[in-house]
């Protein structure tokens, strides 16, 4: 509770307009952020600022916008550097989104495939392995596994085990010298793990392959040191960080950057251009072909300044702290079944639960009558939804300005689902 | 907002006590369909007689919602002309199309009327008309293979 007590959540609060709507009557408990994140009014207000006032495109122009937006627009890549503990800039890519983060990795591969020249790692076929795990979003499943199909390679992935772990007992089998690279979720979506790397990261080195992390659900809950994890790259997004919708990061060792074949190709990525060919821009802007999305960096900047000021060792332990007490409410909640693992340890403030039979979008639709948003569905995990033999989950996942109080009412609102449906 | 006509007794209870639920044979068409949204999903099969809808039988997982619709559908269309079965899904697709603006005519739609209100909920439209699509996909395929039963 000493930890916890560092965030002033009522403060925090005061920062999410937001959180001040009513829903019909009740006042929502936004119990939704796994999904998308809410935005600080610093957020809003930076990039109203940078839109009134130097409004412009990057790299393009000698007017003063032009120049203040381009300062805007780097000194964000240089503030997401620092955040997630980059040696440098120039290692961070923006992108759409995580989705598009993981899709520019591998179409790095795609791409290999088609160039003699390429870098060896990224070289792809059959015979060649792909790892993942069973708890995959659909982001870090989906362009892996259709990478597989295209180049012949094998897509292998680590189970799950009934407590909603990763199964690490299997870790050599799966993980084999014939693997090239392993892509796995720090965070589970749905489940809430909070997955060990080093083990991963230790036999994926082992084997030789590279090792990347769909960061997405950990970059916004957690310190996340990418030198200290180890990999090679993470994907996250800005959505789930209290940042704006529309920008995503890539970060990737320099020197895989160097050696990655562009994703997406046009303006803004190249250094020579004849009708023939093309010589290409050094990273980030190899990988950043077009207008990219200049305020929402700005806005990202902002979001990370709010969270430095907070301090993410105090939003972890918050939210840990918030994790205990949602489980251990949940828990009392009879004909409630968890899916994930049961106890705060190595989990994050996401609890997906079943409940006596009724649909989760039985259950969503009487919560938000209440007032109170969740989650319901697959999650864009149906992979996971098949491990624990459901369709579908309801999901309920707090962040650092969810209360106890809102847990409460989550809780006494399954109270009314019982009663309509029981 | 208002729970009570969105979970209408008519509803919950048809939920509760799905009629005409299970697969059954014979059938000339089968269709699945899935709500990729939320992964429900329903198997339904029709068996036509001359020009009649012979039988409804039908699987399904999903929330109150979808399954008390294929319920309310098997009743509607069960033993009724192919033609008036399809007037019927003109109808009720009609109904839920009208976010909030009709009652629908309960001489036609009978219990299916208690979905009105669910026309409100956009997100909930599509459970709604769940087992009706999987029923005109099945009627197209019955059509398409007619003369033959799989039976
Ligand atoms: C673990 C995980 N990976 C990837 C994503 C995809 O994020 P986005 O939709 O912003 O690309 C999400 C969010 O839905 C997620 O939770």
């Amino acid at each position: 509770m000493e930890a916890a007590s560092k965030l002033d959540v009522e403060a925090i609060r005061a920062d999410f307009p937001i959180l001040q709507r009513r829903i019909g009557d009740k006042p929502l408990a936004y119990l939704d952020s796994a999904a998308t994140s809410q935005k600080p009014v610093q957020v809003v207000e930076a990039m109203r600022r940078f839109t009134d006032h130097s409004n412009a495109n990057i790299s393009r122009s000698v007017h003063t916008l032009g120049a203040e937006a381009t300062e805007a627009y780097e000194g964000a890549r240089a503030k997401v550097a620092a955040f997630i503990g980059a040696p440098s800039p120039d290692e961070v890519v923006f992108t759409k989104n995580s989705t598009e983060s993981i899709n520019l990795m591998a179409y790095a591969f795609q791409n290999a495939a088609f160039d003699p020249a390429a870098d060896p790692r990224f070289k792809l076929g059959p015979g060649d392995e792909v790892v993942v795990t069973e708890m995959e979003h659909h982001a870090n499943l989906i362009p892996w596994q259709q990478l597989c199909l295209r180049t012949g390679a094998t897509l292998k992935w680590i189970g799950i085990t009934d407590d909603g772990r990763l199964d690490l007992e299997s870790l050599d089998e799966v993980i084999t010298e014939r693997c090239k690279v392993v892509s796995f979720v720090h965070v589970a979506n749905l489940l809430g793990t909070v997955n060990p790397t080093s083990p991963i990261t230790r036999r994926a080195r082992e084997v030789g392959a590279l090792v990347g992390l769909d960061a997405s659900q950990s970059v916004p809950h957690l310190p996340v040191d990418v030198t200290e994890l180890g990999v090679d790259f993470i994907a996250f997004t800005g959505h789930k960080m209290l940042g704006p919708t529309g920008i995503g990061v890539l970060w990737a060792k320099a020197d895989l950057l160097a050696a990655m074949p562009p994703f997406l190709t046009g303006g803004s990525m190249i250094k020579t251009v004849t009708m023939e060919r093309t010589t290409f821009a050094d990273a980030p802007a190899k990988f950043e072909a077009g207008t990219p999305p200049i305020a929402e960096a700005v806005g990202l900047a902002a979001a990370v300044d709010y969270l430095d000021k907070l301090g993410m060792a105090n939003v972890r332990a918050y939210e840990k702290e918030l994790a205990g007490y949602m489980l251990e409410r949940l828990e009392t909640v009879e004909g409630l079944e968890i899916i994930g693992p049961r106890v705060p340890i190595g989990r994050s403030a996401t609890v997906s639960f079943t409940f006596e039979g009724v649909h989760p979008h039985d259950v969503g639709q009487i919560l938000d009558a209440e007032g109170i948003a969740v989650r319901v569905g697959h999650h864009c995990a149906k992979p996971t939804c098949e491990r624990f033999g459901v369709n579908a989950t309801t999901r309920a996942s707090g962040y650092l300005y969810n209360t106890h109080e809102e847990i409460d009412r989550l809780v006494e609102a399954l109270g009314q689902v019982r009663k309509v449906f029981g | 907002m208002n729970l009570d006509e969105l979970y209408q007794e008519v509803i919950l209870d048809h939920y509760k006590r799905p009629r005409g639920a299970g697969l059954r044979e014979p059938y000339e068409g089968e269709s699945h369909q899935v709500n990729p949204t939320c992964g429900d999903e329903i198997t339904l099969r029709v068996h036509v007689e001359g020009d009649k809808v012979a039988d409804v039988s039908y699987d399904n997982v999903g929330c109150s919602i979808s399954k008390a619709s294929a319920s309310v559908m098997y009743e509607l269309v069960n033993g009724a002309t192919v033609d008036d079965a399809l007037a019927k899904l003109a109808e009720f697709t009609e109904l839920m199309n009208s976010k909030g603006q009709s009652e629908g005519d309960e001489e036609s739609l009978e219990d299916a009327v208690a979905f009105a209100g669910v026309s409100k909920y956009p997100m909930r439209v599509k459970c709604a008309l769940l087992g009706w699509k999987a029923f005109q996909d099945a009627l197209i395929r019955a059509e398409a293979s007619s003369g033959r039963t799989n039976a």
